[in-house]
């Protein structure tokens, strides 16, 4: 894939080609980071086209301080907290989630249903390009906050850094989402992969 | 069974550091204490795997193709925005 940089160049050179190669990039993402302000669909496609007009009016602005797709995420967190009026800082964390059933381990602590292995069968699903629609759907199945979290460091790759910024919450709260995000996934994959030879 | 010293970590706890391990988060005190539980429990070493695995498979997904609809409402928005400019 062409580097963010170079798409910039084309943009501001006015370029329809990179305009839609941004959005073919970050339009999926972006709508389902939207997704998670908004009540609707159909309102989600509302703040994200917002975004990209947004993004078009501001390219002359962008100084890159930030990454082009920091500054993108920032701007579509921006939008879509104004139309859905949820207030991130607002909204504490929930009660504390285990990373794993309390009931896998015995009254010492130690595993008593240990990890069963599915990595290798995961490797095969994803060599043979079959593990993307699953994957998809198995972030549908994360709780809002944990995905934002979740697509954001472990797909778009942003720092913690970054993500802080873009969803205005304290580094403490980012690793507690990351956390359970993660620790979530990681049971999907166990119970989808166990056993899959 | 064997009796764990006190100070010891166990498996149950030691899951719920994996994330603050891998982000550098653990004082170097609390980073030890998880490498030697490590060190014993292959459980919790095969756990740590996974969640690495995690990371790389979720790392993995590629945005989905833009329907050719999509592509011509994106090529009209972007003249939308070009008029204005203008």
């Amino acid at each position: 894939m062409e580097a963010d940089g170079e798409l910039l160049l084309r943009l501001r050179s006015g370029d329809e080609r990179a305009f839609v190669g941004l959005v073919r990039r970050y339009q999926e993402q972006m709508l389902r980071l939207a997704a998670g302000f908004v009540p609707s669909r159909a309102v989600a496609e509302e703040v994200v086209q917002d975004t990209w007009l947004a993004v078009l009016r501001g390219l002359d602005r962008f100084e890159g301080r930030s990454s082009l797709k920091t500054w993108l995420f920032s701007i579509l967190v921006n939008q879509a907290r104004t139309t859905g009026a949820r207030e991130l800082r607002s909204v504490p964390v929930p009660d504390p989630e285990p990373a794993v059933d309390p009931a896998r381990f015995d009254p010492t602590g130690s595993w008593a249903e240990p990890p069963e292995h599915w990595v290798e069968a995961a490797e095969r699903r994803l060599e043979a390009g079959k593990l993307a629609d699953r994957l998809r759907t198995l972030m549908t199945e994360l709780p809002a906050r944990q995905r934002e979290v979740v697509l954001l460091r472990d797909v778009e790759e942003l720092s913690s850094e970054e993500v802080c910024s873009v969803l205005a919450i304290s580094d403490g709260n980012q690793r507690v989402l990351l956390h359970r995000g993660r620790s979530r996934l990681r049971q999907l994959f166990e119970d989808e992969f166990r056993g899959v030879r | 069974m064997r009796l764990l010293p006190r100070r010891d970590l166990v498996c149950q706890q030691a899951v719920e550091l994996v994330t603050d391990y891998l982000e550098g988060a653990l004082s170097r005190r609390a980073r030890r204490r998880f490498e030697a539980h490590l060190a014993v429990c292959p459980h919790c070493t095969e756990y740590l795997a996974q969640l690495r695995e995690t990371i790389r498979l979720t790392g993995r997904l590629e945005p989905e193709d833009l329907s050719p609809q999509q592509r011509d409402e994106f090529v009209a928005l972007y003249h939308r925005w070009r008029a204005e400019e203008e």
